[in-house]
């Protein structure tokens, strides 16, 4: 075992967490690895794309599976959009199977590394959320392993109670082994793209508010540095699909090599190395200047067509971006909340960032509805995602001024969502989640892992 | 053993290193213990003597506001525990970034008289103890490609003196075994440092016989070993001074050396 011993970090490196990394390729191996933990009496969570903010796919001298040796596409019927694929699959490797037949995946993340057993454990939502809801409401039924050693089949109608305990349980109730998901019809591999700038927050959530109804997706960016009359612009990007017809050539756009994010700017300078050039920027006086820059080309309202891949997949535009952050990483703090308390609640918390002198450096805002999800974090509102640079001597500050955020939020009846945020604590999660929903899923868990073998250090962080 | 609720969970903008120091219930150790739970790190306190370890804990724990140190009782003669305990320990502490080994024992012999229950007891902890913990925990940071390992040998392992063979070879044999390993783990990112302790004001010192020059106090030393953690240092004396004085030591003639009393 001393072997497997491998140091494993979060999505923006502000993590790590030394573990014994095992990499199933079979059902039988999850059983083996459950089989180990029990012996060396360790406890195991498991891991896809490692894409998570926190401490979500860390178990810090536990066993951690990677999941990403299970990614094979068992299934797929072109003539009505369904796919069962093993749960270390990525949305890339799905997106790109179904493209050229016509399909899109309903919901998929700001990255398409991510991988299905993740984006279920974490019920990912897109910039549709508001529409389509998380990715959960478009499983029709996956199969799991329970450390129990029985292995299950769930959809909404059989073992309902698990099927939405486990989509969205943080990985904690059973091991996926595949996922079935209904896939979204397309009649073009181009979007049509509103954008337009808002100039201040009541503007801003106002036209997330009006505009969703209207469009397929629609997500702001949100210029953290703005302070005063300016507060909360940005500029909303408003996004429908293409309907039958309005693409000459079809075929043509939703080729898979119409789609891939090209590798190169101006077709010369290498996106790898693009992070380099970003880092001398991440500072308060840089970020300032990049946010305002972008208002100013945002000013200009216009429409233009762009590839799906393009538009959802921003995270993967410049690789490894987050290294950019430098060596403290970033960390990112997302918060939903109803549409009554978003625009108060977001007022203080950015007029405190600016206080602090913590301003965030990127801020992306969403419309969402509730779900049915036992772990939900939707609320009937927004989300504000913002990210902060980690620096070694202001770590303690920015931790004061993100558990004054929690009280905002929780005052305001917001919730969080837990591929992003890391320093939420167990008080604060119970208070969002509530007594009951809490009682709740330790039944579960109590039932499908009685030994208490899945365990991630968020579970420890915010469960125990 | 009274065991304080679990360690608190690392988060980026309160990140926890997490170390396990073995041989903790007094001298260097214990002074260590508590400049290291000061420092924000969260440990695995290692002994034999289970009073005295949990003594130590409960002070640092109430001194911290928070559960900083873990008790373990364990005889590092009894080698067969070390892998399940070592599991353990990380399972427990969520990782681990720093081991420090500084169980000695000493018997010293008498300058004519001879005893081999005492050496061997010497080289059993001090020296085989050490490898049976170092080894396992080089391989899995070697595997990491991080950590840092802190061996706590002498400066009578530098040279063999008339006073006490079994301590010296044991001293030695510990210095030398650092030294590989760190030939081996520096390629890996994995720091390992060699501590070499002159007198310091401990039990053990007050046990042997004769002078004690240059004594430093266990906090001292212990501060001169974080300074030495923090930059990831590879071998030091503490005190300082004792760099010069083994360096002529060690170049004093055969010839010479064996006439002397030292």
């Amino acid at each position: 075992m001393q072997k497997n011993f491998t140091q494993l970090e979060n999505f923006g490196h502000s993590l790590s967490a030394p573990s014994y990394l095992i990499k199933p390729t079979t059902t039988d191996e999850i059983s083996e690895a459950f089989s180990i933990a029990k012996k060396l009496e360790l406890t195991i969570t498991a891991r896809g794309a490692g894409r998570s903010y926190n401490d979500a796919a860390l178990v810090g001298g536990g066993i951690v599976l990677d999941m990403c040796g299970m990614n094979a596409i068992t299934e797929w019927d072109p003539s009505i959009g369904l796919i069962t694929a093993q749960p270390g699959t990525t949305l890339e490797q799905v997106w790109q199977k179904v493209v050229a037949d016509g399909w899109w995946p309903p919901v998929v993340s700001g990255t398409m590394t991510t991988t299905l057993g993740g984006c279920l454990a974490a019920n990912i939502h897109g910039k549709n959320n508001y529409k389509m809801g998380p990715i959960g409401e478009h499983v029709v039924e996956f199969t799991a392993l329970l450390p129990t050693g029985a292995e299950i089949t769930c959809s909404p109608q059989r073992n309902g109670d698990l099927f939405y305990a486990m989509i969205s349980g943080l990985g904690m109730l059973g091991i996926f082994t595949s996922v079935t998901m209904q896939m979204k019809r397309i009649h073009s591999g181009l979007l049509s793209v509103d954008a337009f700038p808002v100039r201040n927050l009541h503007e801003h959530l106002t036209s997330l508010l009006d505009g969703a109804p209207n469009y397929n997706y629609i997500v702001g960016w949100l210029d953290g540095t703005a302070r005063g009359k300016s507060l909360g612009r940005g500029q909303i990007h408003a996004t429908r699909y293409l309907n039958e017809g309005e693409d000459p050539n079809p075929q043509e756009t939703m080729k898979v090599s119409n789609q891939v994010l090209p590798p190169r700017i101006f077709g010369v300078f290498p996106k790898s190395l693009l992070h380099y050039f970003m880092s001398p920027f991440m500072n308060n006086l840089g970020a300032w200047g990049i946010n305002t820059a972008k208002y100013i080309a945002s000013l200009r309202k216009h429409t233009f067509r762009q590839s799906h891949a393009a538009f959802h997949f921003l995270l993967d535009y410049v690789p490894n971006w987050e290294y950019s952050y430098g060596r403290g990483g970033l960390i990112q703090y997302q918060s939903f909340l109803p549409k009554e308390t978003a625009e108060d609640a977001w007022q203080e918390m950015l007029q405190l960032s600016h206080r602090n002198g913590l301003p965030t450096y990127l801020g992306v805002t969403k419309r969402h509805r509730p779900d049915k999800f036992l772990l939900t974090h939707a609320v009937d509102g927004f989300s504000l995602a913002m990210d902060f640079k980690v620096i070694d001597k202001r770590r303690a500050e920015l931790g004061v001024m993100l558990q004054e955020f929690d009280k905002i939020v929780i005052q305001a009846g917001g919730r969080f969502y837990f591929a992003k945020n890391s320093e939420t604590t167990a008080e604060t999660a119970q208070k969002f989640y509530g007594e009951e929903t809490i009682a709740k899923f330790k039944k579960l868990k109590k039932r499908c892992d009685p030994k208490g073998l899945l365990e991630s250090d968020l579970y420890r962080r915010i469960f125990e | 053993m009274s065991t304080p609720s679990k360690s608190v969970q690392s988060t980026p903008l309160n990140p926890r290193r997490r170390g396990i120091i073995i041989g903790a219930s007094d001298g260097i150790g214990a002074a260590l213990a508590h400049k290291l739970a000061k420092e924000g790190y969260t440990l695995a306190l290692i002994a034999r003597r289970n009073d005295k370890l949990n003594t130590i804990c409960a002070e640092i724990n109430s001194a911290e506001r928070e559960a900083r140190v873990f008790p373990y009782a364990h005889d590092v003669a009894n080698y067969q525990e070390v892998p399940g305990l070592l599991r353990k320990i990380i399972a427990e502490l969520g990782g681990l970034d720093l081991l420090i080994f500084m169980a000695g024992v000493n018997f010293p012999p008498g300058l004519t008289t001879y005893n081999f229950e005492g050496d061997r007891k010497m080289v059993e902890v001090n020296l085989i103890g050490a490898m049976a913990w170092l080894s396992p925990v080089a391989e899995m940071f070697q595997h990491a490609k991080a950590g840092q390992i802190v061996g706590i040998s002498s400066v009578a392992g530098d040279r063999g003196r008339i006073g006490n063979p079994g301590y010296n070879t044991s001293k030695a044999g510990l210095t030398t075994y650092l030294e590989a390993l760190r030939n081996r783990l520096t390629r890996h990112g994995v720091n390992v440092l060699t501590v070499k302790p002159g007198f310091v004001n401990t039990e053990m010192v007050k046990a042997a016989q004769g002078s004690t020059p240059f004594i430093i106090s266990p906090e001292q030393a212990a501060d001169d070993i974080y300074k030495a953690i923090r930059k990831r240092k590879q071998v030091i004396y503490t005190a300082p001074i004792w760099r010069w004085i083994m360096l002529i030591i060690q170049h004093v003639p055969s010839v010479i050396f064996r006439r002397m009393s030292f």
